[in-house]
């Protein structure tokens, strides 16, 4: 039996090729038992191909795929112990809500009792009580996608798999299915696997996320730490909003690094790098004011600003400081900095600490 | 699609039984047929296969020749006709509303769904000596007659001395009016199908330019329609160059096609080997047609994507 | 009030209302006038109480009797129904086994493989009638069986050419088919077989029934393939009006006719409504 800390889905090395093309690339990942993983990554990064790989649906060319301690690399998709919620639901249009639900257990040979009972529970979780009998055609999409929620953990599956499992639906209700299904899986306890596009959905419902790029995996982590230490460029930039600048690194001592920046200048932090780098700062982490900050430990750059965005409760603030992009800075609308509005033409200093840059090397 | 090799058991099973019926019941019947064709006949029953191309020569013979010939003049006729009543016909359904559309439909298509022995049958009667259009030409030259009479023009026989019925059948005629009423939907269809396909701001801004509706149809609309029309073409004239039973109901003893002196070579004329040239013949015009079709809707279709 | 207000009120005429204008209108009334008069009238004349077809005289069924107590002419109609029956059984598991091939698998070969499967359609019917006689000559099938297997030769022949038109139709019914949905039944547990009992068969429905249909009519109404496949034991209903008609034009022939017209109007009629049906129904998934 598998031993608590051990990891209830394991790729060793896999890869699958369609044709010349490579959709995903010597991929070695850990799901650790009861978590709300995440598969994060832009449209063709391969992280649908590696779904449809842990489902069944596709068998890697290289590698081992380990689904509760058991090596299910070749193993048919009626014969795993994983279930996938579809991003189209996939729910059988002549068959009512009940037998779609029922219909995985009909096939297990569970008896009819048993099978009415577990329906019933499952609906109750999913809050479609009393919905038995209606057909697909009847049902809103958010109801169609709690069937196929149903379905799927009706069979108690060791993992869940969901594909996009929010893309379809309006922008109020995928937030409080957000909220919903991380309730769900920590009612469940079943080890959920999302695959999704969005960043800031992966952000707020996940326990781990994996960033994909280009079939490989570029960084397994929790969302803070994808959020404030990004291990290269792509997820710096993928996720979140960032600030990038180019320069170039020598060592200065013996854990400081002086960077030579075309816009920042010169910025000295601490750490261990050489050669071409990229420094990122958050948006949220830069001050604008009128006159120069002299606080130690602060990088400044002198702009004018050319666009504001407001959103409500805060406002993107976008500053010229003479490189290829402007500048983007996030200010809280109800605190202001002591400072007046700032306005589009205005001649600001933007600053922040130099803790709160970033140092990529990838 | 996946790969036939994922699951073989369930593709062969899938795939065998079709393919077998075909190859066995379709495809040895034909090839038996392609190998008589270059074949001879050696006795009564016999046919000893020679590859020889005199029974191909033999359809170049000025006697089968006149009647590959008027096949396809008949066939001609049929599709032009078809053409002419087809163009307006579809043209009055694809431009009627959307709740009307499909009942017209149906109502051109209703035909073709009763049985064609019956439908030539039904011409038969009508086209007759003593048929309905000749009983109501009759009832007509009587009216005419007596009004003659009363007029005091009686005695000139301009009318004539008495009704002359038209020779409405057993000819070239009857044929060609058969075949147009067995091939009228095939050619309304696919006219339908471009017409409704077509963009209507196209039409109206011709319209607005000034182009009377005639001159929009032949510049315009024609055009665009061209993959249906050659489609309904191809579809009417085809069938139309291989049909046995209009002619052999409504035809005379002139107006033979080829499937008629196939049907004669197989039966009483015991001339296998020939029918079966003559039905090969057939065939590649078949093929050819269906061929020069294909390629014309998909070249149209890339034109449009363009 | 909505219906008078229509008639009465003719709102005015936009330039592309073709259907208004009285010179195309009349080319097609002109047009359903030469379709169907020839048939109505046929229909007419199978109650006309003369033995001449031209005149009415009055009303009879007495034709009809006759035709159904002939007795030649009834064995021939059982022939064609059961001929039509165990041809579109057999068209229909065919059929749906080359639609669902030619839907779900890539294979060396395909595009030979749909060039066969259409080749029924487009052979004119006198090549492949002349082709199963020779075949039926030279392979010797067996020639006196009782009945029904003497109707074994034309019932294969009629499968022949039938069941590629039942394909073409189930085929364009799985077109609209969610591969998903299989997935998700496999997903679920299913095998291969299950997959398809419980999850395409039901979606494939609608189409199976309108090509059972069609092949039904079409092996019903065969004449030419039939003409040349059968023998003087084995003779179908279409081939007895045929010989029928060569002798003497009754009454008699007028009344099998529209016997048969309207059998076929009844069935297509059912094969529409059946699809109309079913095409609701999506609309509502």
């Amino acid at each position: 039996m598998l031993a608590q800390n051990e990891p209830i889905i394991r790729l060793k090395g896999v890869s699958k090729f369609f044709g010349a093309a490579c959709a995903v690339d010597n991929v070695s990942l850990d799901v650790m038992r009861g978590e709300f993983f995440a598969l994060v990554g832009p449209s063709g990064c391969g992280k649908t191909t590696l779904l449809r790989m842990l489902a069944g649906f596709e068998t890697p060319d290289t590698g081992n795929l380990f689904i509760d301690g058991r090596d299910m690399t070749g193993v048919r998709a009626n014969r795993r112990p994983v279930n996938l919620v579809f991003q189209s639901y996939a729910i059988f249009p002549h068959m009512s809500v009940a037998e779609n639900v029922g219909y995985g257990l009909k096939i297990a040979g569970l008896a009819r009792d048993e099978i009415m009972a577990r329906t019933a529970e499952v609906l109750r979780l999913v809050k479609l009580t009393g919905q038995e009998k209606k057909h697909p055609g009847q049902l809103s999409g958010g109801q169609r996608q709690r069937v196929a929620l149903a379905r799927a953990l009706v069979m108690r599956p060791a993992v869940l798999l969901l594909d996009e499992p929010l893309s379809a639906l309006d922008a109020r209700l995928r937030e409080a299915m957000q909220l919903e299904l991380v309730h769900l899986q920590k009612t469940v306890g079943i080890t959920f696997l999302i695959v999704t596009h969005d960043q800031s959905e992966a952000l707020s419902m996940a326990d781990r996320i994996a960033v994909m790029d280009q079939g490989a995996i570029c960084q397994v982590a929790s969302p803070g730490e994808l959020y404030e230490a990004p291990n290269c460029r792509f997820v710096a930039d993928f996720i979140g909003k960032i600030n990038l600048f180019e320069g170039a690194a020598a060592m200065h001592g013996k854990d400081r690094i002086r960077i030579n920046s075309a816009i920042l200048g010169e910025v000295e932090l601490t750490g261990a790098a050489r050669g071409a780098v990229t420094l990122a700062v958050r948006p949220e982490k830069i001050r604008i004011s009128c006159e120069p900050q002299t606080l130690l430990d602060i990088i400044q750059v002198r702009g004018r600003v050319s666009d504001i965005a407001y959103y409500g409760g805060y406002s993107s603030v976008f500053i010229d400081i003479g490189a290829a992009q402007p500048l983007m800075a996030d200010i809280m609308n109800a605190e202001q900095n002591g400072m007046r509005n700032v306005t589009p033409g205005d001649n600001v200093y933007c600053s922040w600490r130099a803790a709160d840059t970033l140092l990529l090397t990838g | 699609m996946e790969p036939w090799r994922k699951t073989p058991f369930v593709f062969l099973v899938s795939f065998l039984p079709p393919a077998l019926w075909l190859a066995v019941f379709f495809v040895a019947p034909l090839s038996l047929l392609w190998l008589f064709s270059f074949g001879d006949k050696s006795g009564i029953t016999d046919i000893e296969l020679k590859w020889t191309l005199t029974n191909y020569a033999r359809a170049l013979d000025p006697l089968y020749l006149g009647v590959v010939l008027k096949s396809l003049w008949i066939a001609g006729a049929t599709t032009a006709i078809c053409i002419m009543i087809g163009l307006p016909v579809a043209l009055v359904i694809s431009f009627a509303p959307g709740r009307v559309q499909p009942w017209l439909l149906l109502l051109i298509i209703l035909p073709f769904w009763t049985n064609l022995l019956i439908r030539t049958y039904a011409l038969i009667a009508v086209l007759r000596g003593n048929g309905h259009v000749n009983s109501v030409l009759e009832w007509l030259w009587h009216i005419g007659d007596g009004i003659l009479g009363m007029v005091g023009l009686g005695d000139y026989d301009l009318l004539g001395a008495g009704f002359t019925p038209l020779a409405l059948l057993y000819n070239d005629g009857a044929v060609v009016t058969g075949l147009v009423y067995v091939h009228l939907p095939f050619m309304v269809l696919p006219l339908y199908a471009a017409f409704d396909r077509l963009d209507r701001s196209l039409i109206e801004a011709s319209l607005d330019l000034g182009a009377g509706h005639v001159r929009t149809f032949f510049s315009i609309i024609a055009p665009l329609a061209l993959p249906g029309i050659v489609s309904g073409v191809i579809i009417t004239f085809i069938p139309a160059l291989g049909a046995y039973l209009t002619p052999d109901l409504l035809g005379g003893a002139d107006s033979q096609m080829i499937a008629n002196i196939i049907e004669r070579q197989f039966k009483a004329a015991n001339d296998w080997p020939f029918g079966s040239a003559l039905s090969f013949l057939l065939m590649y015009a078949a093929f050819f047609g269906m061929a020069m079709r294909g390629i014309f809707t998909k070249r149209a279709a890339e034109g449009g994507r363009r | 009030m909505n219906i008078i207000k229509k008639i009465f009120m003719k709102s005015p005429s936009r330039p592309l209302d073709y259907h208004r204008r009285w010179p195309l209108r009349t080319i097609l009334i002109c047009t359903l006038i030469f379709l169907y008069a020839p048939i109505f009238t046929l229909i007419a004349f199978s109650f006309n109480d003369s033995k001449r077809n031209i005149v009415w005289h009055g009303f009879t069924l007495k034709y009809y009797e006759k035709a159904f107590a002939n007795a030649e002419l009834m064995l021939a109609f059982g022939n064609s129904l059961a001929i039509a029956l165990f041809s579109t059984l057999i068209s229909i598991v065919l059929g749906s086994l080359a639609a669902y091939t030619l839907w779900r698998f890539r294979f060396p070969g395909k595009a030979a493989y749909e060039g066969v499967m259409v080749l029924p359609v487009v052979v004119p019917e006198i090549c492949m009638g002349v082709a199963m006689m020779a075949f039926i000559a030279r392979t010797g099938w067996p020639q006196d069986v009782p009945w029904p297997l003497n109707l074994g030769a034309i019932t294969i022949a009629h499968i022949a050419f039938c069941f590629p038109f039942a394909a073409i139709v189930i085929r364009a019914r799985l077109q609209s088919f969610n591969r998903e949905l299989a997935e998700s039944a496999h997903d679920l547990g299913a095998g291969e077989f299950q997959v398809f009992r419980d999850i395409i068969l039901p979606h494939m429905r609608p189409g199976i029934i309108a090509g059972g249909l069609l092949a039904f009519t079409l092996s019903l109404d065969d004449f030419v393939i039939t003409f040349f496949t059968s023998g003087p034991n084995s003779v179908t209903f279409p081939v007895k009006i045929y010989s029928m008609m060569r002798f003497s034009v009754t009454p008699e022939v007028n009344a099998a006719s529209t016997v048969l017209i309207i059998f076929t109007i009844a069935l297509t009629a059912i094969a529409l409504r059946l699809q109309y049906r079913s095409q609701m129904t999506e609309q509502v998934k």
